[in-house]
């Protein structure tokens, strides 16, 4: 490619490719050090930006960061792109593109007209030239809205997937951290279970459980165990209850290879999951996690910051038409995201990018114990993103997963951001919980006790010594 | 004023922190502190110092049989090694000749190394117990010395199962700690392990602890997957799980699948 450079007094700053420029234009993290793609100062990381502000959006179209030739994920991308949809913002540059997208004229229903034309790398790019309260704004104005037999990221809502692991998938312990994330107001994201054993027969077991319990009390929403691509076909063939199928995903072919899938795997999963025809109000079968430094840690970047790789995780993802996708932004570990001020800006950069591409896209708002962050890191985080119209974060009994070993949000931090932002469940569970009376008529999550009511009837039945008289829960 | 959840009686099933009760949306005042220190134990649990010689002795004294080296990582402590996962995966300067030079009497089955991982603790209390069931449900097999690495990661074990010439590798390391359990082993099986072996590749039993998959049951665990390694050919997530339920009874193993990017 052309080089780009920018002078700043007596310094010019020289970036060879585009690769590279991206690369040290990104706010600083430790996965782009670890990578050796950094800024090595802070000067350079802003003049590197002033160069990428004067690149036309056009050339991530005549440039790719990783060889068409030797990647399936960069071929998705660009036989993909639609030409018309990105003509009212082909002759921009990236700074007027910033620019832009931050203007009145960017509307919800222009915005959403032009995700066809837009490829992961221009997301990228816009975004390292956004300060926080930019993704936030532009965030907002993007409406991604998916449907299985809840809907998923309308304005005003915030799902939440109830994430019920346990160490042994004991079948007990797993229903009581169901009970206990539904008298919350949790699961109408999905009822998604991390499983202990990828094997066929412990995955039928638990999507057996968990179907159980949904059909016994009538509620709207999905369930997933998230196994690999390969054992959710395998279960299927054996008629097992299968909603959504899962898989982990990441933006290179590479990266994708290690996680054993490709996309024609992923393509035929998705046609499996189809002819199970289980959903109700939509046909959104897939569900996708993905991660800043995936790619690195599989030693499959090619060059390319971390930032980026995982905008292409998106460009895989929508292909897919998902219910859900969530970054699983802190779990990786302080190697590629060092603190908490590192999880807080790759997680409104996480955001911004899916949803600007049209991904259902919410963010499990985690932290491990070998990173320098806690609770009020997350806290900070979990807030910006309930502002910032993120689709759904993770509910988790008490933030502590016992199974994966690390921290995300709980159901007590889910009612705390709802009633903060004034944000509702998704309207299909938000009449079960009130039909349950789980929530009350103002709104509130404060389940009836009383034997007579849904809620008093599923405690009496899922936690049988447990009193069924006396009041609601002020 | 906060208020209990009538379902508490669940908590039995689970150590998931359920029914904790609500002050208003929030959570009272004494599951706070407790939270904080759960987290604050597992913090101090990731900089522990790692007893490479206590761990050597203790394995001579559960498997007699096997001899013992040491070996280190190319991560020169524990800051450097929460920040360049890669020097954790690779052997320190001469570390792969010493190794070399030990495995005069190979080619080896299978080579045992236990690395401390993110938690020392876990490797002090289980991974000579680990080793002693595994070992017992090993007959016939020809195992190399047993390798204590420090500041090791998962995947280091294939430079050093290359260097021996051994045909399996079984790391035990400890796992990152967590809330409830901050002496977490995990045992990493690779078929054919070499330089260059992805998460895909490896089988994983993990949460090994007395309150979790207790030591014994993991050994005859992980016996179960290198015997059917073996017969495969394989390991990773093409040997599926489909172990029968007397050996699986306990916390069975999972692939790496699941979460993107785990990097223990």
């Amino acid at each position: 490619m052309t080089q780009a450079s920018a002078t700043h007094r007596s310094t010019r700053y020289v970036f060879h490719d585009l690769k590279t420029l991206l690369a040290r234009a990104s706010p600083p993290r430790s996965g782009d050090v670890l990578a050796g793609v950094a800024a090595d100062s802070d000067e350079e990381r802003v003049a590197a930006r002033m160069a990428l502000a004067d690149v036309p959006l056009a050339r991530f179209l005549d440039e790719a960061l990783v060889p068409y030739e030797d990647d399936e994920v960069t071929r998705l991308i660009l036989d993909l792109h639609d030409a018309d949809s990105f003509q009212p913002v082909r002759s921009m540059t990236v700074g007027a593109f910033r620019d832009w997208l931050l203007c009145d004229a960017a509307t919800p229903e222009a915005l959403a007209a032009l995700r066809p034309g837009l490829t992961p790398e221009m997301a990228a790019a816009v975004s390292k030239l956004m300060r926080n309260q930019d993704l936030i704004a532009v965030a907002r104005k993007c409406r991604v809205t998916t449907a299985f037999r809840s809907t998923i990221g309308l304005p005003g809502r915030l799902s939440v997937r109830l994430q019920p692991n346990h160490p042994t998938d004991d079948p007990a312990g797993i229903a009581a951290s169901i009970l206990d994330g539904l008298m919350y107001g949790c699961g109408d994201a999905v009822i998604g279970i991390n499983p202990a054993t990828d094997s066929p027969a412990a995955m039928v077991r638990l999507l057996e459980l968990v179907d159980g319990i949904r059909e016994r009390y009538a509620i709207p929403t999905q369930s997933c165990v998230l196994a690999h691509v390969t054992t959710a076909l395998a279960v299927m063939e054996r008629g097992a209850p299968v909603d959504l199928v899962f898989q982990s995903i990441a933006g290179s072919e590479a990266a994708n290879d290690s996680f054993g899938i490709s996309l024609s795997l992923l393509a035929e999963a998705r046609e499996a999951a189809l002819a199970q025809k289980r959903g109700t109000v939509g046909d959104n079968v897939m569900y996708f996690e993905t991660g800043q430094g995936a790619a690195l840690s599989a030693d499959a970047h090619h060059g390319v910051d971390q930032q980026t790789m995982e905008a292409r995780a998106y460009a895989v993802a929508r292909a897919f038409r998902p219910l859900l996708t969530n970054t699983v932004v802190g779990f990786i570990g302080p190697e590629y995201l060092f603190d908490g001020k590192q999880i807080i800006r790759a997680g409104l950069e996480d955001h911004f990018c899916g949803k600007l591409l049209g991904v259902p896209m919410g963010v499990d708002v985690c932290y491990t114990n070998h990173a320098e962050a806690d609770q009020d890191d997350m806290d900070t985080l979990l807030t910006l993103l309930g502002v910032a119209g993120c689709s759904f974060i993770m509910g988790v009994p008490g933030g502590d997963d016992i199974m994966l070993s690390y921290q995300s949000t709980s159901f007590h931090d889910a009612l705390y951001v709802r009633a903060a932002l004034g944000l509702k469940p998704a309207p299909e569970f938000e009449a079960w919980l009130h039909g349950m009376e789980i929530m009350d008529a103002g709104g509130r999550v404060r389940p009836s006790l009383s034997a007579g009511s849904g809620a008093g009837r599923m405690i009496g039945h899922m936690a049988p010594t447990a009193p069924e008289d006396g009041g609601g829960a002020a | 004023m906060s208020n209990p959840d009538p379902w508490h009686v669940l908590r039995r099933h689970t150590a998931a922190r359920i029914a904790l009760g609500r002050a208003g949306d929030g959570l009272p005042t004494a599951e706070l502190l407790r939270f904080q220190m759960a987290h604050a134990r597992a913090r101090d649990a990731v900089y522990m110092a790692f007893d490479a010689a206590g761990v050597a002795a203790a394995v001579r004294e559960a498997v007699p049989d096997l001899t013992v080296m040491q070996a280190a990582s190319a991560a020169p402590d524990r800051a450097a090694y929460l920040q360049r996962p890669d020097l954790g995966r690779r052997l320190a300067e001469g570390e792969e000749a010493r190794l070399r030079e030990a495995a005069g009497e190979g080619p080896f089955d299978a080579v045992f190394i236990i690395g401390d991982g993110l938690s020392a603790r876990a490797v002090h209390s289980h991974a000579a117990a680990t080793l002693a069931a595994a070992v017992a449900g090993l007959k016939g097999w020809t195992l190399a010395p047993v390798v204590v690495a420090r500041q090791a990661r998962v995947a280091l074990g294939d430079p050093v199962a290359e260097a021996l010439g051994a045909a399996c590798s079984v790391m035990l390391i400890g796992e990152r700690p967590g809330l409830s359990a901050s002496d977490s082993l995990g045992a990493y099986l690779t078929w054919a392990p070499r330089a260059g072996r992805r998460d895909a590749d490896r089988n994983c039993v993990s949460n090994i602890r007395p309150e979790g998959l207790d030591p014994a049951r993991a050994g005859a665990k992980i016996a179960w997957l290198m015997g059917q390694a073996r017969a495969l050919g394989v390991s990773g997530v093409a040997l599926k799980d489909d172990a029968p339920e007397a050996v699986t009874e306990g916390a069975p193993p999972a692939t790496l699948e699941g979460r993107a990017g785990r990097t223990s």
